[in-house]
């Protein structure tokens, strides 16, 4: 789906980007629900029994016509007894960014590991830090990926995420002097650029660019 | 046959270095003084571990709907483990337990309530 396919009117992501997010969480998301154009509402369904399909269908192990209907059946019980506040996807996904996204992810996965197992066996106590990070694209999509993702990489976890103003609350493990702080600051904030540049929207893109003309400097090595 | 000998070794390889950050991972649970920091445990090699592991099944079950179901242990694995992490650490901090004389600093006190309106 490209940028231009999209319907015109009120784009829900961009209100809640544009951060007055005034209304209270509840009715907020029933205001979104009644602006959603029909068809990109169906299409969300659509998605989502998609998806519950293919996880039942896994969970069987087989893809049978039985399975199937069983999963169908399942998903919309699922979808009409169980709602969940819409979140829909405003953006678009570039497929080459996202396979450079996995394999970042992976290798820093596989640094964060190493380094917190090694924390965790060498003598002494880790020095920590809880700091805050304001977000730049103010998404519920973008705020929950990022706190999402950051719980996994950078040697960070969240512990709170302040949804009206976008901010996270990140606890970072071991830290060494207020460089180490400053960094993992930077670090969050590269981590929201690179996941706005894999799936973000051409307007989430251009809230990134004033604020910080290099969020990330070493580039994506 | 050759090429089997090479994968037995890389799964034997996965499977102990999965087994590894699983244990470093335990290690970090009791080691570490507070919740927030064992959660960094709990995600972080916990994570990778079984993420091994089942990279290290896959290699040699070989077989289309275990490997799906693979994935999807994997798929979920990765994005409820940082979820959960998060909301015990959302938990153990909103009723105090936290280690304070570990935390440099700590800018979610100093929020205390009005100030949500910190400009940058």
């Amino acid at each position: 789906m490209t940028g231009d396919a999209r319907p015109a009117g009120p784009d829900p992501s961009r209100r809640l980007g544009s951060g007055r997010l005034t209304d209270r969480a509840g009715s907020g998301w029933r205001a979104l629900r009644g602006r959603l154009p029909g068809r990109r509402r169906w299409r969300d369904h659509l998605i989502t029994v998609g998806w519950l399909v293919a996880v039942w269908s896994l969970l069987w192990g087989e893809f049978t016509v039985g399975n199937l209907l069983g999963g169908v059946l399942v998903a919309v019980v699922i979808l009409v007894f169980l709602p969940l506040p819409r979140v829909t996807f405003g953006g678009r996904l570039r497929p080459l960014v996202l396979a450079g996204f996995v394999g970042r992810f992976v290798a820093e996965l596989v640094v964060a590991s190493v380094h917190v197992g090694w924390v965790a066996v060498r003598p002494g106590q880790p020095r920590n830090a809880i700091v805050a990070v304001r977000l730049r694209v103010r998404t519920d999509l973008n705020l929950a990926l990022t706190a999402e993702v950051l719980s996994l990489v950078p040697g960070t976890l969240i512990v709170e995420a302040d949804r009206e103003t976008g901010t996270l609350y990140v606890h970072v493990l071991d830290i060494r002097g207020a460089e180490d702080l400053a960094r993992s600051r930077e670090r969050v904030l590269a981590l929201e650029a690179r996941l706005v540049r894999t799936i973000g929207s051409e307007a989430e893109l251009r809230m990134l660019s004033p604020t910080t003309g290099n969020a990330e400097p070493g580039g994506p090595s | 046959m050759n090429g089997d000998v090479v994968l037995d070794v890389l799964v034997g390889i996965f499977l102990v270095a999965g087994g590894l950050l699983s244990l470093v991972a335990g290690i970090g649970l009791i080691r570490f003084p507070d919740v927030l920091s064992r959660m960094h445990s709990a995600t972080k090699p916990q994570v990778l571990g079984v993420l091994l592991i089942l990279l290290a099944l896959a290699m040699s079950l070989r077989n289309g709907a275990d490997l799906g179901t693979l994935v999807l242990i994997g798929g979920f694995q990765l994005s409820t483990a940082p979820l959960a992490a998060q909301m015990i650490g959302r938990a153990a901090y909103r009723t105090g337990r936290v280690h304070r004389e570990s935390l440099d600093v700590d800018e979610l006190a100093d929020r205390s309530g009005t100030a949500h309106d910190r400009g940058e």
